[in-house]
């Protein structure tokens, strides 16, 4: 179960795309999990042949947890005990793939030490195996030396409960949550993020005033040659004078993960998009300095729509490396944003007015913005940040380099 | 206000003399030089020769004279200056002390209380610091406490002097200079052990100067988020089962830690009780800290290698807890 950004703890299986023996690829998407967020489509990073489902449909597992085991390519299917090794979820195993390779949870199985003794079970195990009607046989170990302990035991009946409870014919496996559920876990796991946010991260804030004179006239000459489905909006080309922005100021762009900033390669913009009933999911565009304006507009397009219907991917979710909030529509003049750990920063952009201003040393009426960054003092401080936000201004003021 | 453990151990001497003229304290070095670890300072002068008398140098005779006192009517304290000096006596312990009662059908009875110091740690080697309060642990027709607290060591002077057989005390020689804010010393039990840490996830037993040691390994494991349950055993015979079995049926793991050698240890007999006794409810193996089975080094950086210690203990622990870690 990948985490899908920092306040997701567990994750419930929806649907398995793939079955045992089905040949993945790396990228292809092979199940659907529902969060608290959205139903995301959960992608597999790594080639070969699928061995076994661990994890089945309608279960809630912690993130951390082995979905599925997958075989290497030429590996061959060895038949496997049902239950499964679980890997308890630590902050190094949750960003791991989904799918582990097959050699590990089958090295869990077979008892580590001398080949061929006694399978190890702690007493306490083997006396709750019997009481819970559990096969203790079937039962990995996660104990000292590989032995099997109550807590293995417990696990491997909650999963025959859960097949149990699947197999009968009356009771349904645990259907898809209503709008309203969903409102209230999206309102909780806000509020768990946006808390470890301001609890933990030093904020701090600047404004910048960008004028868009040039930004907009480019954009309307550009349009006026186009049909209006192929028409770039304004939004996209303040997300492209972020990401490039962003490409420069390094420690704007990445993760502050144990004690330290880390930096990442990609400038991959979330989006913050708000959903009808309420909540907000600020799920990622990949690669926004390398994209030409009319790929960003389309997938900004794809995403809003699949937000708003609740089928995101993981990559998605979990690859914000900086965000873009843009209240502009709702008439506000800026917003300061709350950064999303582990995330270092968010840019706001507010409506765009028209003011009146003194432009070399004439009193013109212009379209300007309210720019805004809330940045994370622990990685940056706000010399940086001033040169960051005065980058976005300067792209904006040549559209020719933010068309590429 | 801090109060030493050496200061507690004086002050039940004190009382104890105070309040009942049957008490008499005797020893190498009790009187005049005021105790070898100063637990007795001042007592010759308060309370004069005739009840705080200096002895010669000769365990088996002086502990010998406590039980013939103790026979007697009186109610002595003899001190012997460290346990491995009290082999000399085991004879009269072993032989006499704890054994006429039962010789007698009852007749007689022995209420001696024996105070000595135990362990190591101060560097005086192996003829000064071992703990061999596992073999007087062994002899029925004695009782055997090891106070690791400020309020045992003056608590259970009194209990043991009201006991009608003899009643053993070992103190742990590092512990004399530990203090604990106090507001006032009583009484304590002789019979029971103390939880004194509660705890969900591993039992840890220890006793007299490795509790300590065993509290924090148990705030460390905390960090790494294993809760510990600590169990002073503070009466060395008759082993308290009870309090040992409950933690262990609630937590599943057992460590015991004592400075004692593992062979033929305490920690062998607890191990054995809650294998007896808990066998079903053990979710890991048992696992003991114990000192390393040689004579006591006298090299400093030797005997701390030789004793448990915390990373042991953290270790140990941590070993019961698989794929977790």
């Amino acid at each position: 179960m990948p985490s899908l950004g920092s306040d997701m703890d567990e994750g419930t299986l929806n649907e398995w795309l793939v079955k045992p023996g089905d040949n993945v690829t790396r990228g292809q998407i092979v199940a659907v999990v529902e969060t608290t967020k959205a139903a995301v489509e959960i992608e597999c990073w790594q080639e070969g042949t699928v061995g076994e489902l661990l994890v089945p449909v309608g279960e809630t597992v912690q993130v951390g947890t082995a979905l599925a085991a997958l075989l290497a390519p030429g590996e061959r299917t060895e038949k496997r005990r049902r239950v499964a090794a679980r890997s308890r979820s630590s902050t190094s195993a949750a960003t791991e793939p989904v799918a582990a390779p097959s050699s590990a949870p089958a090295a869990a199985v077979t008892p580590r030490g001398a080949p061929g003794r006694r399978r190890w079970v702690s007493p306490a195990a083997r006396r709750l195996a019997q009481s819970l009607h559990v096969d203790i046989d079937a039962v990995s170990g996660t104990g000292p030396q590989g032995s099997v302990i109550i807590s293995d035991v417990e696990h491997a009946a909650a999963i025959l409960e859960h097949v149990a409870a699947a197999e009968k014919p009356t009771t349904k496996p645990k259907s898809k949550p209503t709008a309203a559920e969903r409102a209230v876990q999206m309102r909780k796991s806000i509020a768990a993020a946006m808390s470890r946010s301001k609890r933990e991260i030093p904020h701090y804030y600047l404004t910048d005033e960008i004028v868009l004179e040039n930004a907009l006239a480019w954009l309307t000459t550009r349009n006026a040659q186009r049909s209006i489905d192929e028409r770039v909006l304004p939004a996209v080309l303040l997300l492209k004078a972020v990401g490039i922005a962003a490409q420069r100021f390094a420690e704007f762009n990445g993760f502050w993960r144990d004690d330290g900033f880390q930096p990442t390669t990609g400038v991959h913009v979330g989006v913050g998009i708000s959903l009808r009933g309420g909540g907000l999911v600020a799920p990622a565009i990949h690669d926004v300095p390398d994209k030409k304006l009319d790929e960003l507009m389309d997938d900004l397009t794809d995403l809003v729509a699949r937000a708003r219907s609740f089928s995101l991917r993981s990559s998605e979710m979990s690859d914000p490396t900086i965000t873009v909030t843009n209240l502009g529509d709702q008439g506000v003049d800026a917003v300061f944003g709350v950064i999303y750990p582990p995330q270092v920063a968010i840019v706001g952009f507010g409506r765009p007015a028209q003011r009146v201003c003194i432009i070399d040393g004439g009193i013109r009426i212009v379209t300007i913005v309210q720019a805004t960054l809330a940045a994370d003092h622990r990685a940056s401080d706000g010399h940086r940040g001033a040169l960051f936000l005065a980058a976005i201004n300067e792209l904006l003021q040549q559209p020719d380099l933010l068309e590429k | 206000m801090k109060t030493t453990y050496r200061t507690a151990v004086h002050d039940a001497l004190r009382d104890a003399l105070r309040d009942d003229a049957r008490v008499v304290l005797m020893g190498e070095d009790v009187g005049r030089y005021g105790g070898t670890y100063a637990a007795s300072k001042g007592l010759l002068e308060e309370f004069g020769p005739e009840r705080v008398r200096d002895t010669p140098l000769s365990e088996l005779g002086f502990v010998g004279i406590g039980i013939g006192a103790a026979l007697n009517g009186l109610r002595p304290i003899v001190e012997v200056m460290t346990v491995n000096f009290s082999l000399l006596a085991l004879d009269q312990i072993v032989n006499t002390a704890a054994a006429l009662r039962h010789m007698s059908g009852g007749q007689f009875s022995v209420p001696l209380v024996v105070r000595m110091a135990t362990g190591a740690g101060r560097q005086l080697a192996a003829q000064h610091s071992h703990s061999l309060e596992p073999w007087y642990a062994h002899i029925p027709g004695i009782k055997v406490v090891a106070p690791a607290t400020v309020e045992d060591a003056y608590g259970m002077l009194g209990p043991a002097l009201a006991d009608p057989d003899p009643v053993v005390i070992f103190e742990h020689v590092q512990l004399y200079n530990t203090s604990t804010d106090i507001e006032a010393l009583g009484p304590t039990d002789i019979s029971r052990a103390a939880v004194r840490r509660g705890g969900n996830d591993v039992t840890v037993v220890a006793y007299g100067g490795s509790l300590w040691k065993a509290l924090d390994a148990a705030n460390e494991l905390l960090l790494a988020g294993i809760d510990c349950e600590v169990i002073d055993l503070r009466v060395l015979r008759p082993l308290d089962d009870d309090t040992i079995l409950e933690s262990v049926r609630k937590t599943h793991r057992l460590v015991v830690i004592d400075e004692a050698w593992r062979s033929g240890s305490l920690a062998a007999e607890v191990t054995a009780r809650v294998v007896e006794g808990a066998f079903y409810d053990l979710d890991a193996p048992v696992a003991r800290v114990c000192s390393a089975e040689v004579p006591m080094p006298y090299a400093k950086h030797l005997e701390q290698a030789a004793l448990p210690q915390v990373p042991k203990i953290v270790a140990a622990v941590q070993n019961l807890f698989g794929d977790r870690q």
